[in-house]
């Protein structure tokens, strides 16, 4: 007996059970079109990542007091680190493998007026003129904060144009003026539209000079600001050093100003797009396990469905098998006959979930602006894990089948 | 062999074991069916003759005793050489056509070639003359439903001879058939004795075995009586074809 003979049988039974065949392949079909969606989704998500996590700035390295991350957090620990300051700015600022030191301090404001007009919750930046090196802010119209506006402690402010959009939409809003919190600034410069970044806009924001923001908004209002406060210092390393050349020294440098002994841990923390890097691949990480256990648990189930009705069709077809074993047909014939069948409609149903994952995910590309792409392996491996599932769950009520007795079999109603 | 049978059975005895019930099916028969031979199978039923025809058509094996087909003791094969003797040497006719109700009569009649690798040009061409020849040809894509009782059958008997095989094992082939097709069946299956194919039927209807050269009688797991007409004594072919 030839393959091609036995592909034939297996499609006639398909041809003449269709909604048991396509009712047993469900299974399968979610199974796949799980595990399809979701590689390709988080795929386009991994690029929209990394595409925004480059716009940060490629190679800038963060000093701060906390670490970015997720998970537990001992507030004690952190309250009792002292908060950096401009002079941690200046010394870093003579280290010879960096090219630019920015220190920076933000907070949350929330009103923000024009003509009564008002935007609340805006991120306010006080920040050098150095900053253009560690983020990427591009002025659209007007200018930067410069170190004149620093020195004088000038009350201009550059906006996003998430500002301008809400409060000036008609009108150039350089020249104009503000209030923040009561206190008026003069608009000096619109930055360029970013986008967002992980959900957050990044054009919600305005930009002080750093003297100025420590003038009018000096003190820390809650706690969690006291924690959390203190100035980031962004720095960028000169060309031909690398980051982590860059980052030992800048550790050093700081460890040495607070004092620390070779057995004591790090009281600040060094910050760089590995981090986010790392925060987000924690996430999706996360996420794939979820989806294997989702896949895994709908291709057992479909499996079972598959293993339960080749049984039925076993049961069903006793006469047959009898008459093919009385005719000529091997154990092995029989045998490779039912488990074709397994076979085939586990991996029809894989190609069916493949599809339609594609599908899914070609729709939230559509949807949600993700480039989404499903790598040629996930396809493969569709392939592969319902063929095993057709296998695996095929296997008994096949050799079942083969091991029937012809005589019994025959003498079957 | 010319001079050799193409069945002999030495003693073979068949004992069915379920739970602590021993049932003794057969207990020693000695048979032998010359090639050419036309026999019929007798014999209330409980006497062994199912029994004696799954052992002849290689379907099950002895407890004890040998059976020699076409000089091959069938005892010493193992399940994949019993599966070639069913597809190569063996035909079966069954009383209730055991035909495949999705396949079509050509498809039935080709199932035998399949399992015996042959090509599917040649499947066609065989299968085609087959049909002609139990006068099918323009019945050949219709499936079992569509047919007539006496119709399976032909088609049934035509599947029986797709391998030429050395033995055709008919088990009541006119049971589920009315009077004037169970005649065509005989009819074909004269022909069949005729053309010099070994024939043995099972049945009850002593008209069936009115067609038969020799009748063996089966009672309690015995042969109770060969009827073997005096001129198909050893080499049976010289008797059916003069």
């Amino acid at each position: 007996m030839t393959f091609w003979d036995l592909l034939k049988l297996s499609l006639a039974t398909f041809r003449t059970h269709r909604m048991r065949s396509f009712l047993t392949a469900l299974g399968i079909i979610i199974g796949v079109m799980t595990v399809i969606a979701i590689v390709a989704l988080i795929q386009g998500m991994n690029f929209e990542v990394e595409r925004q996590i480059s716009t940060l700035g490629s190679n800038t390295i963060y000093v701060q007091k906390v670490a970015w991350g997720m998970g537990q957090i001992d507030f004690d620990e952190l309250a009792g680190r002292p908060d950096l300051g401009l002079a941690d700015a200046e010394a870093l600022g003579r280290l010879r493998s960096l090219a630019h030191v920015a220190p920076q301090r933000s907070r949350n404001v929330n009103r923000i007026t024009h003509r009564g007009e008002k935007v609340t919750s805006v991120g306010l930046v006080g920040a050098t003129p150095a900053v253009v090196h560690t983020v990427n802010y591009r002025v659209e119209t007007g200018r930067f904060i410069n170190t004149d506006d620093s020195l004088r402690k000038r009350a201009v402010c550059v906006v996003g144009p998430y500002i301008v959009d809400n409060l000036f939409p008609e009108v150039n809003p350089v020249g104009r003026k503000l209030t923040i919190e009561g206190r008026r600034f003069t608009i000096i410069g619109v930055l360029e539209a970013k986008g967002s970044f992980l959900g957050q806009s990044q054009d919600n924001i305005i930009i002080v000079p750093l003297s100025t923001f420590d003038k009018y908004f000096p003190e820390p209002r809650s706690r969690r600001e006291r924690i959390f406060g203190g100035i980031t210092i962004g720095a960028v390393p000169r060309p031909g050093v690398t980051v982590e050349q860059a980052i030992d020294d800048m550790r050093e440098l700081m460890r040495r100003r607070h004092g620390l002994g070779y057995d004591k841990p790090d009281d600040f923390a060094i910050n760089t797009q590995d981090t986010l890097r790392e925060l987000y691949q924690n996430i999706t990480r996360v996420a794939f396990i979820v989806m294997i256990a989702v896949a895994g648990i709908s291709l057992l189930v479909g499996g079972i469905g598959i293993m339960n009705i080749m049984l039925v069709a076993v049961a069903e077809r006793t006469r047959e098998i009898g008459l093919r074993k009385a005719l000529g047909a091997t154990n092995r014939d029989v045998l490779w006959q039912f488990l074709l069948e397994a076979v085939l409609l586990a991996v029809v149903g894989g190609a069916i979930g493949i599809l339609l994952g594609l599908g899914i995910a070609k729709l939230a590309e559509a949807l949600a602006h993700l480039k989404a792409a499903a790598p040629f392996w996930t396809i493969l491996l569709g392939f592969g894990f319902s063929a095993g599932v057709g296998i695996f769950f095929g296997i008994y009520p096949a050799s079942r089948a083969a091991r029937l007795n012809p005589i019994d079999a025959l003498r079957y109603e | 062999m010319p001079g050799q049978p193409l069945i002999r059975t030495e003693n073979l005895a068949k004992v069915y074991r379920t739970g602590k019930v021993e049932v003794r099916a057969l207990c020693g028969v000695d048979l032998e069916v010359g090639r050419g031979e036309y026999v019929v199978l007798m014999g209330p039923s409980g006497s062994g003759k199912s029994t004696l025809m799954h052992l002849l058509g290689c379907l099950d094996t002895p407890t004890s005793g040998h059976y020699w087909l076409d000089d091959r003791d069938i005892t010493t094969l193992d399940e994949v050489e019993l599966a070639r003797f069913r597809n190569r040497q063996v035909g079966f006719v069954f009383q209730s056509f055991n035909l495949l109700p999705r396949l079509s009569a050509r498809a039935n009649v080709t199932l035998p070639m399949v399992y015996a690798g042959v090509k599917p040009r040649e499947r066609a061409l065989r299968a085609r003359e087959l049909l002609e020849q139990v006068g099918l040809a323009d019945r050949a894509d219709h499936r079992p439903n569509e047919l007539s009782g006496g119709e399976m059958q032909r088609v049934a008997l035509a599947r029986a001879l797709a391998n030429r095989p050395s033995l055709i094992l008919a088990d009541e082939p006119t049971g589920n058939l009315d009077t004037r097709t169970s005649e065509e069946i005989m009819t074909l299956l004269d022909n069949f004795a005729r053309q010099g194919n070994t024939i043995i039927i099972v049945t009850h209807d002593p008209e069936v075995a009115a067609h038969a050269g020799r009748v063996v009688r089966l009672r309690d797991g015995r042969i109770e009586d060969d009827d073997r007409p005096p001129s198909a004594s050893r080499d049976a072919r010289t008797a059916v074809k003069p």
